[in-house]
């Protein structure tokens, strides 16, 4: 059997996948950026092969994504994570037509068309407000694990309006509304909200079409889902392997160049 | 006066003639010519691209000082910061025109740019062609005592209604100019002792309708495949020396010239892209303190910008084709052709959709880039509505990055090379013709 795998090269996490030639996913890895971009990808790639149980030489193609892309040296070629979401996105919900992803500093919309093609795209820009980082800033402040944010929001009966845009600023936000003796849990709504409406925000700018899939590794925070799936007005599609979906996009387009595809691919 | 009286263009470019060249020399010999006018003796005018009755200046033999190219050029060579800090460190807010704050710092550093010493001017022409433009003249009055004149110009009033030639409201309009232009000549003639000369006025004007119409030329001839010229590069330079050459022997002759080396080139099927793969038209202003490596950024994926909207915006919208001077009723001429450009230039910021729909037809264009400037709201804000617009009718796909004019701080080249390869790959994805691989250069791999 060969294989084909991806890696998405982020600003804080590390994701690679290989599939086989049947596109079943056989390994995953998740790395945080602790070293250089270069050794995280190699080392990310590695244990996504140890996961999958086969050797280097098994691998006929990767396609590295994310903004590191090009640190992906061993990599035979490099696609934009906007592609790759999509791709990602459509492949574990047929039916979407937009894509909402969240990453530690980039969110970004995109409009998927009927053949699945990538129709237009937004992200945010000069400015990390309603990113992953956001929420960062948040786990700081309250001293908190990432992982408990969600589930202590949607406790909230009172949120608090956290009216700065500034991620920089709103840890001080946060921190001043805290020492007025606010509980957490309403901060912490605040926050999701702030987050929530930035990114719907960037996504009607797109256009917001059913089926909406959410990717990036914010998918992971319930209260975030929660409030998208309100702002948005339909139900969100998240997967298990949201965290995953660029680097299942790339693995695709590996597929595609190895294999032969029926996608028209970036290059 | 009409085209038939001008003279065509010779069949081949003068053998050395190279427009990149001889650009540069002829903006050398302008920063020349400011330097050394107060010794000379000679009156200097502050004047902006847009709305500045150049062609009555001119008359008098004034200097001609452009405050937007002079920002501009800092960032061409890089300076730019340095001037802007200096503008900062005075108490200006970054959210101010990086244009206006470059200009300011030129003015604490005495005047001192890299590319010459600027004079002061004895009278700064603005208009309303921009609002900042009144501000920055004021400006100029409180820290230089220079003096200011501003024109009102009637602008469009309604979406998707213009004047045309020979309306009521046209003639209107241009009686309007016409009174301010006749105060306007008092004030040079105060200013310089000399008498007008409407001779002289009809020369300039014969001058700028050569120049006009070469460049007129010069841009049709981008609608051909492969495009000779990068609308966003080499295009730039030709609008330098339209403005600051307007209505003069050099400008006349570099237009011609020009468009006899691009013929050539046509001749040739010679392009800007070795391997043209998109066509592309840009919506915006430039960003001068990186354009080189935007374009490199479109050009690496064999694309290339065949038109761009900045070209007619800052040509003050001469380029619309029937605006020629009458040479026989010079000063009634100016203010009808100055009332119609003006709204021209406007309209092609504030209501483009139908004028950027006719474009992406004559330009043969695959997809559209819109450039959003940081510190200019003004030629910014209908770029979404815009964009929306030519999504839905024509399908026609689009791009928006946003950086400055001038300000590198608001350059972010992994997020901006990020969304140019994203666009490549989604024309491609729309069924366009595979792009070039854009390979990474080494500063592009992060450690």
């Amino acid at each position: 059997m060969r294989y084909v795998g991806g890696v998405d090269v982020g600003s804080t996490q590390t994701k690679a996948v290989i599939i086989d030639e049947n596109k079943t996913i056989v390994g995953r890895a998740l790395l945080d950026m602790e070293t250089s971009m270069t050794t995280v990808a190699q080392d990310a790639f590695k244990a996504a092969m140890a996961d999958a149980g086969i050797s280097e030489d098994q691998v006929v193609y990767i396609v590295g994504t994310g903004y590191g892309r090009y640190n992906v040296t061993f990599g035979s070629e490099q696609v934009t994570e906007i592609s790759c979401h999509a791709r990602g996105a459509v492949t574990l919900f047929p039916g979407t037509r937009t894509v909402i992803d969240i990453g530690g500093q980039d969110t970004k919309a995109i409009r998927v068309k009927d053949d699945g093609q990538v129709g237009d795209f937004t992200m945010n820009d000069k400015c990390a407000a309603g990113t992953g980082r956001f929420l960062g800033a948040a786990s700081y402040a309250l001293e908190m694990p990432l992982s408990e944010l969600g589930p202590l929001a949607l406790k909230s009966q009172n949120p608090v309006r956290i009216t700065t845009t500034c991620t920089v600023f709103a840890e001080t936000e946060i921190i001043s509304h805290l020492a007025k003796g606010l509980l957490p849990e309403d901060v912490l709504l605040g926050v999701h909200q702030a987050i929530t409406s930035r990114c719907v925000s960037l996504a009607r700018r797109v256009g917001i079409e059913s089926e909406v899939t959410f990717t990036g590794g914010v998918s992971r925070n319930v209260a975030i889902v929660k409030l998208l799936e309100e702002s948005a007005g339909t139900k969100i599609n998240v997967s298990p392997d949201a965290h995953f979906c660029g680097a299942l996009g790339a693995a695709l387009f590996s597929h595609d160049r190895a294999f032969g595809g029926q996608s028209r691919t970036a290059a | 006066m009409s085209i038939d009286t001008l003279e065509a263009p010779p069949a081949a470019p003068p053998p050395i003639f190279d427009a990149r060249v001889e650009g540069q020399r002829l903006m050398r010999d302008w920063y020349a010519g400011l330097e050394q006018a107060p010794a000379r003796g000679q009156h200097v005018a502050n004047v902006f691209v847009m709305g500045n009755a150049v062609e009555i200046l001119r008359t008098f033999d004034f200097q001609l000082v452009f405050p937007e190219i002079n920002s501009l050029q800092t960032g061409v060579r890089k300076t730019s910061e340095e001037y802007l800090r200096l503008s900062e460190d005075y108490g200006m807010s970054p959210d101010v025109c990086s244009y206006v704050k470059a200009d300011v710092g030129l003015i604490i550093k005495e005047h001192e740019h890299p590319a010459g010493r600027i004079p002061k001017a004895h009278i700064a022409i603005a208009s309303n062609m921009c609002s900042t433009f009144i501000k920055w003249a004021e400006i100029w009055e409180r820290m230089l005592k220079t003096p200011s004149f501003v024109l009102d110009l009637p602008g469009q009033r309604a979406a998707n209604w213009q004047v045309r030639p020979g309306d009521a409201q046209h003639a209107a309009d241009a009686r309007w100019v016409e009174a301010q232009f006749r105060e306007l000549i008092e004030r040079c003639e105060t200013i310089t002792g000399k008498r007008f000369n409407m001779d002289r006025l009809a020369e300039v004007e014969d001058q700028v309708n050569k120049m006009v119409f070469h460049w007129n030329n010069v841009m049709a001839l981008n609608r051909v495949c492969p495009a000779p010229f990068n609308a966003m590069l080499d295009g730039l330079s030709y609008i330098g020396i339209m403005n600051v050459y307007r209505g003069t022997p050099e400008g006349v002759e570099f237009m011609r010239n020009l468009e006899a080396e691009l013929k050539a080139k046509v001749a040739r099927g010679e392009g800007r892209v070795p391997k043209e793969r998109y066509r592309l038209l840009f919506s915006g202003t430039p960003c001068y303190v990186s354009m080189r490596r935007l374009v490199e950024l479109f050009e690496t994926w064999g694309g290339v910008f065949a038109y761009s909207d900045y070209l007619t915006f800052a040509a003050g919208g001469m380029d619309a084709g029937e605006l020629v001077y009458d040479t026989s009723r010079p000063l009634e001429s100016l203010a009808e052709i100055t009332a119609l450009a003006a709204q021209r230039g406007l309209s092609n910021q504030f209501f483009a959709h139908e004028r950027l729909a006719q474009q992406i037809k004559d330009y043969d264009v695959d997809g559209i880039v819109f450039h959003g400037i940081k510190s200019c709201r003004f030629v910014s804000s209908g770029m979404a509505d815009t964009r929306d617009y030519l999504n839905k009718r024509l399908k026609m796909p689009s791009l928006y990055i946003e950086s400055d004019l001038i300000d590198p701080r608001y350059w972010s080249d992994a997020q901006i090379k990020n969304r140019v390869d994203a666009f490549f790959e989604t024309l491609h994805q729309s069924g366009g013709r595979a792009p070039l691989t854009a390979k990474a250069t080494a500063s592009e791999r992060t450690v």
